[in-house]
């Protein structure tokens, strides 16, 4: 089965596919006439040169942590859960609740409440879908994605007309109070003596973040429901057959992925914004997709990645302050790099593979001579 | 940390390099985008007229996060852009917060105007006053007695807007149908021609033969479907009469751009910590006249909707502004 050795399969299939995709958004960038090279600089500067650029991608990276760990686990059982989006908007929903009317004393409590609530909100979202899917046949790509636009809905009306306090015009929640500020990495690293960007969002989340990646990993290769998560998804009816039950992995699975795209919101909502806004996930919950994709499933993988895309995020915002480049070709950079790691990547593999094939071949030729 | 300065040293640079001409002015896009034929784009007209008329340069930025809304606003501060013209209601809190931190630096926002902060300068409309004069015009040249209006994301602000087209249309005719929609709960609301045409049609299909798109580039689709389907549109911010000419009855004009040049050309000595309320009394807020509605505005009708204006700058005639108690005495939303 295996063609390639486990290294090249890592590293070198989405090192090569990145490398399209950079040669690709060069050309474009080359065609509207600005600078290739003077462009990766400044991304680069821009997300990785400085603490504060640092501050801002792993703030996008924290997100993405969320909803590529979200999409991951889904993968391993198969289901496809694109409502990482919908699954975190109602998680703000919940940390929003659990800030604005429990009185915390200190905000490790109120991470945690928060959290909790998140996740609960996030999980509820998503098992519906999957209740759906097993009961009732309605396949969960639909679902989801539907619930994705009950999710704005809600909030919408929830922030305009409910939440919102009298006389604000801007939709959005009261300030959480100051009990539930989260220290950011300037406060968290300020007593070790390292000094870290005041004005970058990145917090104490992004371990929260770190930390589910590694409960992941845990879960999925070191427990029995891990396990039965993954013979599940490779094959339906062998499970079924092992007295695995498709409706306890499916409603479990879709319960801890709508779950950790819930807990997203202690990031974006009770970490940097403190309050809820209409728009907080802002495409999160489908970068996580690609994130998936990329990271191919595998908690480091996932890891990786997102800073890989919250690098993007941020060197493109740096694209855009300081170059005339168009927003709408730093989403088409964007769009490449998601292009040929997620969807192109046989593309890369199958020659690859080849080659690998062709060394072995040669090899063995040679021993027999 | 060396190796750490020697960075932080290389994007200071590269920062200053980028800043070169000190004090340009800076302008931060809402996320409806620079090209709206709306909002931002009057905006960016408003900066392109002051920047050929003074020769100067601007900064600029369309925002694709909340996130960025922050950054943005810090980063042109430490180049040291002044003023810095923000953009949408979005932007009020962003600007609480990092407004503070520089205290020499001279900021504008348009659409707020519940802050309190020495260094800014909000810029408000009476958007209602506006949307009632256009209100009483589609009443006059509806036929069906059934007007439409099409919102983009449902904001208090898009209500308001809604709120006083009501007004307008009942002064009119007390027996009038408004149709009101909203395009959806998403950002996306903003920039979706496709489904304002959609609504569009509902809404002829329900009787309407003028419809109000007051929904930034989702107007596009409106207007367009108007045209197509032979009924008058209504366009909003800029004057959009000349989208289709001949078609389109009148725009309601919010003089984004008079806002935002004004800003401009008064620079480093831009008035802070006032709010500027841009009503019909300075042209902030008006309907819009040219040869390409000469045609569809009789006499009457322009008479009476300048009878009205005058009423309402004098006090005599009050629109109720949705957000006086959040709620519309003419309209259910």
């Amino acid at each position: 089965m295996d063609v390639m050795p486990k290294w090249a399969e890592v590293v070198l299939v989405p090192l090569i596919s990145l490398l399209l995709a950079a040669i690709i958004s060069a050309l474009v960038i080359l065609a509207i006439g600005e600078d290739p090279v003077a462009a990766v600089k400044l991304m680069v500067a821009g997300a990785l040169g400085s603490t504060y650029g640092w501050g801002y991608t792993l703030y996008y990276a924290t997100n993405f942590m969320f909803t590529g760990l979200a999409v991951a686990i889904a993968f391993h059982a198969r289901l496809f859960n694109i409502g990482g989006e919908g699954q975190a908007m109602l998680g703000g929903l919940g940390v929003a609740f659990a800030c604005l009317y429990i009185p915390w004393p200190h905000w490790t409590l109120a991470l945690l409440g928060a959290a909790l609530m998140a996740g609960l909100f996030g999980a509820i979202w998503a098992a519906i879908p999957a209740w759906l899917q097993v009961k009732r046949g309605s396949h969960i790509v639909i679902t989801t994605i539907m619930f994705n636009f009950i999710a704005a809905a809600l909030l919408n009306y929830m922030l305009v007309n409910i939440m919102r306090p009298k006389g604000q015009m801007d939709p959005a929640s009261a300030k959480f109070p100051d009990a539930t500020h989260l220290p950011t990495l300037h406060e968290l690293l300020a007593p070790l003596g390292i000094e870290f960007s005041k004005a970058a969002p990145a917090n104490v989340s992004f371990l929260v973040a770190i930390a589910a990646c590694f409960g992941l990993w845990l879960l999925i290769w070191r427990t029995r429901l891990g396990y039965e998560i993954r013979a599940y998804g490779h094959s339906e009816s062998a499970a079924k057959y092992a007295g695995i039950s498709p409706f306890k992995i499916t409603m479990i699975t879709m319960i801890i992925s709508g779950a950790l795209a819930g807990l997203m919101a202690t990031n974006n909502v009770m970490g940097e914004a403190e309050r809820l806004v209409l728009n907080s996930t802002e495409g999160a919950g489908f970068i996580g997709i690609a994130v998936a994709l990329m990271g191919r499933s595998h908690p480091v993988g996932v890891f990786i990645a997102a800073i890989l895309f919250g690098f993007l995020y941020q060197g493109g915002a740096e694209l855009a302050l300081w170059t005339s480049i168009p927003r709408e070709l730093i989403v088409v950079i964007q769009a490449l790099v998601i292009l040929f790691t997620g969807a192109l990547d046989n593309m890369v593999r199958m020659p690859l593979e080849r080659v690998f094939l062709a060394i072995r071949r040669s090899r063995r030729a040679g021993a027999t001579d | 940390m060396t190796l750490m300065t020697k960075f932080m040293g290389a994007t200071a640079a590269l920062a200053l390099s980028a800043g070169a001409a000190l004090a340009e002015p800076a302008l931060i896009f809402d996320l409806g985008g620079k090209f709206d034929k709306s909002f931002n784009e009057a905006a960016f007209n408003g900066a392109t007229r002051w920047a050929e008329e003074t020769g100067g340069t601007f900064r600029e930025i369309e925002m694709q996060s909340e996130a960025q809304r922050e950054q943005a606003l810090r980063r042109f501060a430490e180049t040291g852009a002044n003023p810095i013209v923000t953009m949408g209601f979005g932007m009020a809190d962003p600007l609480a917060a990092v407004a503070p931190d520089y205290p020499d630096t001279k900021f504008a926002v348009i659409d707020v105007s519940w802050l309190d902060i020495p260094n800014v300068r909000q810029v408000a409309f009476a958007e209602h006053e506006g949307s009632y004069l256009v209100g009483m015009m589609a009443a006059m040249a509806s036929k069906t007695g059934t007007v439409g209006f099409i919102g983009g994301m449902d904001v208090p602000l898009i209500r308001h807007f809604g709120c006083g087209y009501a007004q307008g249309v009942k002064a009119v005719n007390p027996d009038a149908k408004i149709i009101a929609n909203m395009t959806g709960t998403t950002p996306s609301a903003w920039n979706d021609p496709v489904k304002g045409s959609e609504i569009t049609k509902a809404q002829i299909s329900q009787g309407a033969d003028v419809v109000y798109a007051a929904a930034g580039g989702t107007g596009v689709g409106v207007l367009q479907t108007a045209a197509d389907e032979g009924i008058l549109s209504i366009g909003v911010d800029s004057n959009q009469n000349h989208l289709h000419p001949g078609k389109v009855l009148t725009s309601m004009m919010k003089r984004v751009d008079v806002a935002v040049y004004e800003a401009m050309k008064a620079g480093e000595d831009l008035e802070t910590g006032v709010v500027v309320t841009m009503g019909l009394a300075d042209d902030g807020v008006g309907f819009a006249m040219d040869e390409n509605n000469a045609s569809l505005v009789t006499a009457e009708m322009e008479a009476a909707v300048n009878a009205a204006r005058d009423k309402i700058i004098s006090g005599e005639t009050e629109v109720v502004a949705y957000y006086t108690n959040d709620s519309c005495p003419a309209l259910d939303f």
